[in-house]
């Protein structure tokens, strides 16, 4: 009965998508107050069906009832509850729900938090939303539906996947999700701005915080999915440039350069036609995203299992949502026109480089991903595009666009003055070049590539600390606190996410060049040295827990002869699923570099004897941290006392505002 | 002619949906296996119902016969089985299974509860036969000729109109 009722749940959230999805957008177009009024109700309401469907799937993995198929696909009796309710997202199904389920929840937000904005564009941004639901409903429905019944029921389920089973993978579909599917908010802004015609500051101004706050959620999930990556793959890798993690970094990099653009329309009211079509890509992205994950165009690790008509569907559903956006975009934006002009060494010029270089590589991104295909559809041969590719690509991109970061914050808006920007950053460059190209002699061996990377990260880091610098000083107030508390939030949420950027680029370029990594065959006894860190292996017992057995070694790591502390990687083999066992290292944390220690297979020399590896990496944590860093930027951000008491008027808008600055 | 640029765009999306259609109807589901017309691999494994009794390819040597890969814990199995027993009722052709990383015990009460098209199903728990075939997912199933040559590969389940349109137009111009 649960699941019967979820399917309705759905199949009248479909009635209430399709009122939210066209009377409100009909009533904007002919000044029907009443069909407008309908959105948030509408709205509220499609929230509150698709939680019960959601809750009658965690209710019916909760129960163990096998005679849905989702649940007997995706759990067992034995598997530990808070997995039986991350199941929820183990698969194709429940997935799509689970994407559904964060698409109202968006629509609920922006319906409770909208009462400044005009009847007209909640009517409409609410109405885009409704008709992104309705296509998600009816794939659900159609194709993907995880309530459908297997009958008779299986005794037994089959197990969530292995690999999923992990507090990573608890945390990480959600928070990805919530940035993927955030960006729909910023892209119905933009379509309800184009259908209205009314492209201006404002329109910035409202639909800024939203698209930070997706930004800072995608951030967290690309991160958590990469840190899951590191510990549970086993080989110590924190990226593989894999299509489904392409799929996420896509909307980042597009969301990104959003992000910026946005600060140039609400403060300049500049980029207007772009910043309406990075919009649009940035969502257009998520959703080539889920379709290349969820069609099996690409075969890749993550791949569920494939089904030709979910390919059809979605795209059929990315062709009209896509397409018919950019005919839209086609049609209305010469009309808008192009905003204020600008000098050719000003702010918007920087930004509009910045812009440029994100969605180049978000373009490199795209063609890496799809190469293989394109090749493979005009016959030519069957080929994958790697590592190297992104490498050599992304590299040589990003670059200019990081050196520009430490100084586009301190060019002023319209016109400013290149030789005064030089004297103002004239020692953060020296400082930094010196540093950089010293530090790597400290760590044990000169390398150009590290002293590159390093001096990219200490310029943002010095150039964002003279901005800082220039700001507090002539505040009428003493102590470090109380100045930067005189600040906007937005201003030191930027700061912030430079930084972030500063330490990620740190952690990626010592790893990069200093990580060391073993792979050998131990027997109890035997001992692996790597720099000053000796491995002794004491053997591996083995054991039962909730629903796996597992196979824990134990190595006595020593430091110069003193005994350091003991570490112990496992391999689990679940009872149910009898899959491939997985792999769960053993990590020594710490501020500057990480040991890590994975059993890889058991040797057949001697009974006791194992595979493994064993690896050293220096600053790997700061590539996370920096991650955090980077969100907890756009968190601040959108903190900001002008979005909490945003009573957005256009004379607000007008007056030249303190928090000159993009919020990240 | 100025706006022009405004569709550049959707242009290029038009052009990328026209790859992904194509993407749609490829892969994986018609990766032309690389043993395609080469000569069946080695194996020779215990049956499932019995663990005394082994059946190597070279048993099977002098006649067309189907190897289907499948296992208890295959939900897609459970779809296709019904198309297999009675498919296996036509007697058109013997259906050997390759019982793939399953335990004898669930992969006999599955075949009781739910019919044998098999004349024998091979018991490969570790799936190393599996990877000599160059399986990709369970289920798949090959056709193999009277010389021992893999004629034709399924990847994913046989479906009636698969089996109508394919497979057994092929069997009857092997079997000719």
């Amino acid at each position: 009965m649960i699941a019967e009722l979820g399917s309705f749940s759905l199949m009248v959230a479909l009635a209430v998508a399709l009122v939210q999805g066209i009377l409100p957008i009909v009533g904007a177009a002919r000044g029907n107050a009443a069909w407008m009024r309908l959105a948030r109700p509408a709205a509220r309401a499609l929230f509150v069906l698709v939680v019960v469907a959601a809750a009658c799937l965690v209710i019916s993995f909760l129960r163990d009832d096998f005679s849905v198929v989702y649940v007997a696909t995706n759990s067992t009796r034995a598997l530990p509850l808070r997995y039986k309710v991350a199941a929820f997202w183990g698969g194709h199904e429940g997935s799509m729900l689970l994407w559904l389920l964060i698409l109202s929840f968006w629509m609920f937000a922006v319906s409770l938090f909208s009462r400044h904005l005009p009847q007209e564009m909640v009517a409409r941004i609410l109405g885009v939303m409704g008709l992104i639901a309705v296509g998600f409903l009816l794939f659900i429905l159609l194709t993907s539906s995880p309530f459908e019944r297997l009958i008779p029921a299986p005794e037994e389920g089959r197990d969530l996947n292995p690999l999923l089973q992990d507090p990573g993978m608890v945390a990480h579909p959600p928070m990805l999700y919530m940035g993927y599917v955030g960006f729909s908010v910023a892209f119905a802004f933009a379509i309800a701005a184009l259908l209205g015609g009314n492209l201006d500051a404002t329109w910035a101004r409202w639909s800024r915080p939203w698209t930070t706050v997706a930004w800072s959620f995608l951030t967290l999930g690309i991160c958590l999915g990469s840190a899951w990556a590191y510990y549970t793959l086993g080989w110590g890798g924190w990226w593989f440039w894999d299509p489904v993690e392409n799929a996420s970094f896509m909307p980042w990099l597009a969301g990104t350069a959003l992000m910026h653009s946005l600060a140039v329309t609400e403060k300049r009211g500049g980029f207007k036609v772009w910043t309406v079509l990075l919009a649009i890509f940035a969502f257009s992205l998520s959703l080539l995203g889920t379709f290349l994950v969820r069609s099996g165009v690409l075969t890749s690790v993550h791949a569920f299992a494939n089904d030709p008509r979910r390919g059809v569907f979605i795209l059929l559903f990315l062709s009209i949502v896509i397409g018919g956006s950019l005919a839209l975009y086609a049609w209305r934006a010469p009309k808008v026109g192009l905003g204020e002009r600008f000098e050719l060494i000003s702010r918007e010029t920087m930004l509009l480089t910045n812009n440029v270089l994100f969605l180049s590589a978000a373009g490199a991104v795209l063609l890496g991903t799809l190469y293989p295909l394109f090749l493979d559809a005009l016959g030519l041969s069957k080929i994958s595009v790697g590592p190297p590719y992104f490498d050599v690509v992304f590299v040589p991109l990003m670059t200019p666009g990081l050196f520009l970061m430490g100084i586009g914050p301190l060019a002023r808006w319209k016109q400013a003055n290149l030789p005064e920007i030089g004297i103002r950053l004239k020692w953060a460059f020296g400082v930094s070049l010196i540093t950089a190209l010293l530090l790597p002699l400290a760590l044990g061996r000169w390398s150009g590539l590290a002293a590159f990377g390093l001096w990219l990260a200490l310029w943002i880091f010095a150039a964002t600390m003279v901005n800082l610098w220039s700001r507090l000083r002539p505040l009428p107030v003493s102590g470090l606190v109380a100045r930067l508390r005189a600040l906007p939030l937005g201003y030191l949420g930027m700061l912030t996410a430079h930084v972030g950027v500063a330490v990620f680029i740190t952690g990626v370029t010592l790893v990069k060049t200093y990580e060391s990594e073993k792979d050998v065959q131990m027997d109890i006894g035997d001992t692996v040295t790597m720099g000053p860190y000796t491995f002794k292996f004491n053997g591996v017992t083995n054991g039962a827990r909730e629903n796996y057995l597992y196979a824990r070694g134990a190595f006595e790591v020593s430091r110069n002869g003193h005994v350091l502390t003991t570490m112990s990687p496992e391999k689990h083999q679940f009872v149910v699923s009898k899959g491939e066992p997985s792999t769960v290292a053993a990590i020594n944390r710490g501020f500057t570099r990480d040991l890590y220690v994975a059993l890889g297979e058991q040797d057949g020399s001697s009974p006791t004897a194992w595979v493994v590896r064993v690896y050293y990496k220096p600053f790997v944590d700061w590539i996370w941290g920096g991650c955090l860093v980077m969100a907890i930027g756009g968190v601040l951000a959108l903190s900001d006392r002008r979005y909490r008491f945003a009573r957005s008027t256009a004379r607000d808008v007008a007056e030249p505002t303190l928090s000159a600055t993009a919020a990240a | 002619m100025r706006y022009l640029r405004y569709l550049i765009p959707l242009a290029a999306f038009v052009v990328l949906t026209g790859f992904l259609m194509k993407g749609l109807w490829m892969d994986p589901h018609t990766v032309p296996s690389p043993l395609i017309d080469k000569p069946a691999p080695e194996f020779r494994l215990t049956q499932v119902a019995d663990p005394g009794k082994s059946i190597g390819r070279d048993d099977m040597l002098g006649k067309v016969w189907l190897l289907n890969v499948w296992a208890s814990w295959c939900v897609s199995c459970r779809e296709e089985h019904p198309v297999l027993v009675e498919f296996a009722k036509t007697g058109m052709v013997p259906i050997y299974g390759l019982d793939y990383k399953d335990t004898r015990d669930e992969a006999l009460k599955w075949l009781e509860r739910l019919g044998n098209p098999y004349q024998a199903s091979l018991f490969d728990p570790d799936g190393r036969v599996g990877i000599d075939y160059g399986v990709y997912g369970v289920p798949e199933t090959y056709v193999i000729d009277r010389t021992g040559t893999i004629r034709y590969k399924q990847i994913g389940p046989i479906t009636p109109e698969i089996l109508h349109d394919k497979i057994v137009p092929l069997l009857r111009k092997l079997n000719a």
